[in-house]
């Protein structure tokens, strides 16, 4: 128990329950059931991209192409729809989810078969994923009028209460959470990033762990394109730009180590979450939100200082000497 | 990944190639070929390519982003990277547009750009080397942060009635066609190649890209010279900063949007290794004239911007994956 408090999830999840309580001594209202719930699902695309990301973190790399990759699968799905109304949603998630998991193979075979830093691949793939875009939609946008509307009132179906994209992120939460603690590829992905020397003696291939992270990535930037795109009822090429920040700040505030091989489900969540409450709460308190960039940026570094300082206090000397040299 | 990389045993030749040979296998001569190869495709593709004030107008395409260039090569050659190098173009535009409505006149606009680039610089170098941060992490934050900063002061408005004697740095001609942003690139250029090439300096930040180790127990202070290349990456790109609102002769919050990348392709293009320890700055001059080239040979044919960015990204995968291939099918398996 005194080690789950002192558990960074538990401080995060305390910190998430003070900022609320902040917000609503100012302003009545914005922690009733309801607006929160109205929070979590504005917050759901970023928490399922957010779960892919952690997972390429935690072997030592970073995905920058998830933004490109949610917009270039949106705009494919979102053109489809417009162009046969008759093909049904589930066949167009489908698509969604195949394109993003091909783009997202695509960044873990270079990084796995050629050995090229993943920094490097997915700011290349960023590029190129999102002048795609450009180039099959022709600059043009696709509005809601040309979307069937079956394809836009999905996330908004409203299920038990929540809207199918929260359950939605529910239940990727729920996937993510059992491949990290249940599966073999899960222990794969915690034991590449931890040490990756000792991953490849104990028979795990890190270059193919890192490939199905990317892969995984990929495929819930995919599954976000469809959401996104459905949910705004919008595609154009600029969806979503400059989203992959947010993604990497939600998993940094969420204890997610750049380094490698510490992060945890509840983390990556309780760190969407913070950011979601911060967006959600700038309106509300009636601050321009010009200022969210500036405040994500500032989230992101208190949040790798703190992770840095905790690591360090935290860390394992096997071999002081070394330790002192390094 | 192979196992233990950097315990593998270096291959040391008992005599140096000769320079001709070594000169004739460079990155460097490959790079050279390809920039005439290139030169000569745009002539042929379009007349109006090969015209002295064509060709001079082409030059601003990469001046602004080589100055950055440079100083990004000695980062990432001692191991390091600086992503926040357009925003604090963005942060630096916008204080000397702040500094303009306060009646600032053309000495005090350039003083503050290049402050403020200082300052960005120090900032960075402060959460790497004091706080131990990683280099990718901490400058994406500060690239938010310092973009940010300018939103919250511009929101969706803009800066502009530089005053002219401000124009003389982005729009100002030395002689003929020659401008005085290219006459700054070319000096800085010769400057950045003696500072890394013929200095001390420059052989700290090899030995610290080798092995930042073996660099502290030679007695390389480790640290101080990676603040110093913070410091001098945010100078570049204060002086960039300068450059380009001096040509646009205005400010918006998205000034200089995604150069970040343009600028790490750009070195990386120039032969320098992501990985830190090797690179020229001879290489990153011509990859800043390939580039530059190449976007202004696809501007004469009318590719659109965004469809341009995609042949940057290539090029970034492509120079760095070709070479890997062609080892991968030569020893048929991973390097």
């Amino acid at each position: 128990m005194s080690t789950f408090l002192k558990s960074r999830e538990a401080m995060l999840a305390l910190a998430l329950v003070a900022l609320v309580a902040l917000v609503e001594s100012r302003f009545r209202g914005f922690a009733a059931p309801g607006n929160l719930a109205a929070v979590f699902n504005d917050t759901s695309v970023l928490m399922i991209l957010a779960l892919g990301q952690m997972l390429v973190i935690m072997t030592k790399c970073i995905d920058l192409s998830v933004a490109a990759n949610l917009a270039l699968t949106g705009m494919t799905v979102a053109l489809v729809n417009a162009a046969a109304p008759g093909v049904p949603v589930v066949a167009l998630i489908a698509l969604a989810v195949g394109l993003g998991l091909l783009l997202g193979a695509f960044n873990g075979l270079l990084v796995w078969l050629l050995d090229i830093p993943p920094i490097v691949v997915t700011l290349g793939t960023l590029t190129i994923y999102r002048g795609v875009v450009f180039v099959i939609s022709g600059g043009e946008w696709i509005n809601s009028f040309e979307m069937s509307p079956a394809f836009t009132a999905l996330p908004r179906m409203v299920i038990l209460g929540l809207p199918v994209l929260s359950w939605i992120a529910l239940l990727v939460v729920l996937l993510v959470a059992v491949l990290v603690r249940l599966t073999p590829l899960g222990r794969a992905i915690l034991a590449v990033g931890g040490n990756a020397h000792a991953a490849v003696y104990t028979g795990i291939s890190v270059g193919f762990t890192r490939f199905m992270a990317f892969v995984i990535s990929g495929g819930l930037a995919g599954l976000c394109g469809y959401l996104w795109v459905s949910r705004y009822a919008v595609a154009y090429t600029d969806v979503a730009v400059g989203f992959e920040l947010d993604v990497v700040a939600a998993c940094v505030i969420g204890g997610v180590s750049i380094a490698g091989g510490i992060g945890t489900v509840g983390g990556a969540v309780l760190g969407a979450l913070f950011l979601g409450v911060i967006k959600n709460a700038l309106p509300v308190a009636g601050i321009s939100p010009f200022w969210q960039l500036a405040i994500s940026g500032a989230a992101i570094i208190v949040a790798v200082a703190l992770n840095a300082r905790a690591e360090r206090t935290k860390g394992r000397i096997i071999l002081k000497s070394a330790e002192h040299a390094a | 990944m192979s196992l233990a990389e950097g315990t593998r045993p270096r291959h040391i030749p008992d005599r140096l190639s000769g320079r001709m040979g070594h000169a004739l296998r460079s990155w460097e001569l490959l790079l050279l070929l390809v920039g005439v190869a290139i030169f000569v495709a745009n002539s042929l593709l379009s007349p109006y390519f090969l015209s002295p004030w064509n060709l001079s107008d082409a030059t601003f395409n990469f001046t602004e982003k080589a100055m950055i260039a440079f100083a990004v090569a000695m980062l990432i050659i001692a191991g390091e990277i600086d992503l926040s190098v357009a925003a604090i173009i963005a942060l630096a535009s916008t204080l000397m547009g702040l500094a303009l409505q306060h009646g600032a006149g053309t000495p005090v606009l350039v003083g503050v750009g290049l402050l403020t680039g200082l300052l960005c610089g120090l900032v960075n170098g402060t959460l790497v080397t004091r706080l131990g941060l990683p280099s990718i992490v901490a400058t994406i934050g500060t690239m938010s942060l310092y973009r940010g900063i300018s939103y919250i002061v511009l929101g969706d408005e803009a800066f502009n009635g530089y005053p002219a004697s401000f124009a003389l740095f982005g729009q100002g001609y030395a002689w003929w066609v020659i401008s005085w942003e290219l006459v700054i690139f070319a000096v800085l250029a010769v400057a950045f190649g003696v500072l890394l090439h013929r200095t001390n300096f420059g052989r700290q930040v090899y030995v610290i890209g080798n092995n930042d180790t073996a660099a502290a127990f030679s007695g390389v202070r480790v640290q101080r010279v990676k603040m110093i290349l913070f410091l001098l990456t945010g100078l570049m790109s204060g002086v960039a900063a300068v450059c380009l609102t001096s040509r646009l002769g205005s400010t918006r919050p998205s000034i200089a949007q995604g150069w970040e990348l343009e600028i790490v392709t750009m070195v990386v293009l120039g032969g320098v290794s992501i990985l830190g320890g090797s690179g020229s700055i001879l290489g990153v001059v011509l990859a800043a004239l390939v580039m530059g080239m190449v976007t202004f040979g696809l501007g004469l044919l009318n590719v659109p911007g965004i469809v341009m960015s995609v042949f940057i990204g290539a090029l970034l995968i492509g120079v760095i994956a070709i070479p890997r291939l062609i080892r991968l099918a030569r020893t048929g398996r991973a390097a």
